[in-house]
Formats: structure tokens, C-alpha cells, sequence
């Protein structure tokens, strides 16, 4: 194997350390930071950017949003929220499946339409908490 | 008219186009984690050569995958070419550390680390205007870090065993000159 003659110890420099050292920390805390959502609550939906409807998830619903290609279809069910239907060609938002915590989000791309998942505050930072 | 330095710049494009097309096929959980191999050599084309040529080589590269790849001028293109771009500009800052204590694992890293932030500056400003993208910046961050370092530890060990073409052709070259 290629990757098999590469002796990293070798091939990292004293400040190549420092540089991973400081991405690892960096992700972490982008991580920490940006990943704080709780229990979601309500679904905000978004057409071309703009907000489209945002709904409570405790009544399960199907919501049709239209965008440039055409209609993608939001389901709610059971506190959760997915793309069901998209005209997008590749339906990666369709294939993210349920969404089920604040935060959490699936765009379609192509026909401009996304849903993020809310909740109505956010957790406590465990960390510092 | 062709210069050599031109077949030099096309050739290793064509390099790093075809890596680039190999790497496509390779099915990702997520669309934009990618492992960049392309810019292996990028960062061998920017030891060897300095950052005009390696933007060069970058920029085409972008240019004529985005033709193959049937997406030019498409949202896909712009990702592309916004990241290419920043992580240009960060080997351009990033190349005046040190060579001491910063080798290629730096410059891959940091040039990662840059390609996402201009990818997550045109999702954000131009095609899903909301800070809804942030729940997935973590993600790239890390793909960024894990990549990053793969692609740098690989184009150090070109670079110090001098097994790349671009050396054994500089080296034949020196030779005739």
C-alpha cells in the first residue's frame, strides 16, 4: 500500500504540529459553538431565501414549497421534519432523511428550498454550565 | 507561442484534472467533503516552483474539471473556483513561514482550512443566504483537517524522496541546459 511508506514523523515539522495542534482545537471549537441546539420545537421552512412558512412540529402535516424548478414537499411527523419529495437532480436534501434536532438543516439546492429545525431556547452550555 | 514553462504548467494541470475526475467518482456521505487530491500537486507545483505557476495549475485545473465534469459556470463551478481562489491566497501568506519549521503539512492544512471558507462564503452570500449552513461547518472543518493532512503528508514524501515527474523532469532539463 502507497500510503503504507509515508512515516509522518518524518514528514511533520515541529510547526506542522502546531498548525494540526491549532485546525484540531479550531474544529472543536466550531463544534462546541455551532452544535448547541436542543430539542427542536418548530421547523423553519425557506424558499429562495426567504421564510417561507415556519411551522410547529407537534402536528404532523405535509407542506408543498415551491421554488424555480418546482414543488418540494416538507413532511412533518412525530417532531420531526424531512424533505419528502425535491425536483432537485441529485436529491441529496431527500436523502438526509429525518431531522430531529435544533439546528439541524437540509437544503435543496437547486430549487432554493431549505428546513432548519428550531427550538425555543438553547440548551445550556454543558461546559461551562 | 508555447513556452516550456506552459508545457510544464499543462502538463501537471492535466495531473491534477485527472485526479481530480478519479476523485468524482468516489461516492461522499456529504456533498463538499471531498479528499482534494488534486492538490497534492498543487502544493508539490508550489514547492518546486513558486505560486505564480501553482495558481496556474490551480486555476486550470478548476476551469477544465468543471468542462469534464459538464457543471461550468454552474453553482458548482463557483464553489469551486471560490475555494481554489482563497486557498491561493492563503499559500500565498502561508508560503513565507518559516520552510524550517513549516513543510507541506502547513501549507496543505491552512490551504484546507481556506478552501472551505471561501466554499461556505458563496453558499452563505450567494446561494442559501441564512446561518442555517452552520450546523454543517463543523463537518467540513473536520474533513478539512483530516484531508488536509493526508494531502500534505503525501506531497512531502514527493517532495523529499524526489519521486515526483516534475523533478525528474527538472532534473533532465538542468541536464540539457
Amino acid at each position: 500500500m502507497f500510503f503504507a511508506n509515508i512515516d509522518p514523523g518524518a514528514h511533520i515539522k515541529t510547526g506542522d504540529w502546531l498548525v494540526l495542534l491549532g485546525g484540531a482545537l479550531f474544529t472543536v471549537w466550531l463544534a462546541l459553538t455551532l452544535w448547541q441546539g436542543g430539542a427542536a420545537d418548530k421547523a423553519i421552512i425557506r424558499s429562495g431565501g426567504k421564510i417561507f412558512r415556519e411551522v410547529p412540529l407537534s402536528r404532523d402535516q405535509t407542506i408543498a414549497v415551491p421554488g424555480p424548478l418546482g414543488i418540494s414537499t416538507v413532511a412533518i411527523h412525530n417532531l420531526q421534519a424531512r424533505i419528502a419529495s425535491d425536483p432537485s437532480p441529485r436529491q441529496y436534501c431527500v436523502h438526509q432523511g429525518w431531522l430531529k434536532q435544533a439546528g439541524e438543516i437540509a437544503v435543496c439546492l437547486p430549487n432554493q428550498v431549505s428546513i432548519e429545525l428550531a427550538g425555543a431556547q438553547k440548551k445550556y452550555d454543558s461546559l461551562n454550565y | 507561442m508555447a513556452t516550456v514553462e506552459d508545457h510544464h504548467v499543462a502538463r501537471m494541470a492535466a495531473l491534477a484534472l485527472g485526479l481530480s475526475v478519479v476523485e468524482a467518482a468516489v461516492p461522499s456521505p456529504l456533498p463538499g467533503v471531498k479528499p482534494g487530491l488534486a492538490n497534492i500537486v498543487t502544493l508539490i507545483v508550489l514547492a518546486r516552483y513558486g505560486w505564480r505557476t501553482a495558481a496556474w495549475v490551480s486555476l486550470l485545473r478548476v476551469v477544465a474539471g468543471s468542462l469534464l465534469m459538464g457543471s461550468f459556470l454552474a453553482p458548482g463551478f463557483f464553489l469551486s473556483l471560490s475555494g481554489a481562489l482563497c486557498s491561493l491566497l492563503a499559500l500565498a501568506a502561508v508560503r513565507r513561514l518559516p520552510p524550517r519549521w513549516f513543510g507541506a503539512v502547513t501549507h496543505s492544512v491552512l490551504a484546507a482550512f481556506a478552501h472551505i471558507a471561501g466554499q461556505l462564503l458563496v453558499v452563505y452570500f450567494w446561494l442559501v443566504p441564512h446561518a442555517g449552513v452552520a450546523y454543517l461547518v463543523p463537518i467540513f472543518a473536520a474533513a478539512a483537517l483530516v484531508f488536509g493532512t493526508v494531502n500534505g503528508l503525501v506531497a512531502a514524501h514527493f517532495l523529499r524522496a524526489g519521486l515526483d515527474a516534475f523533478s525528474t523532469e527538472a532534473r533532465q532539463q538542468g541536464t540539457a541546459a
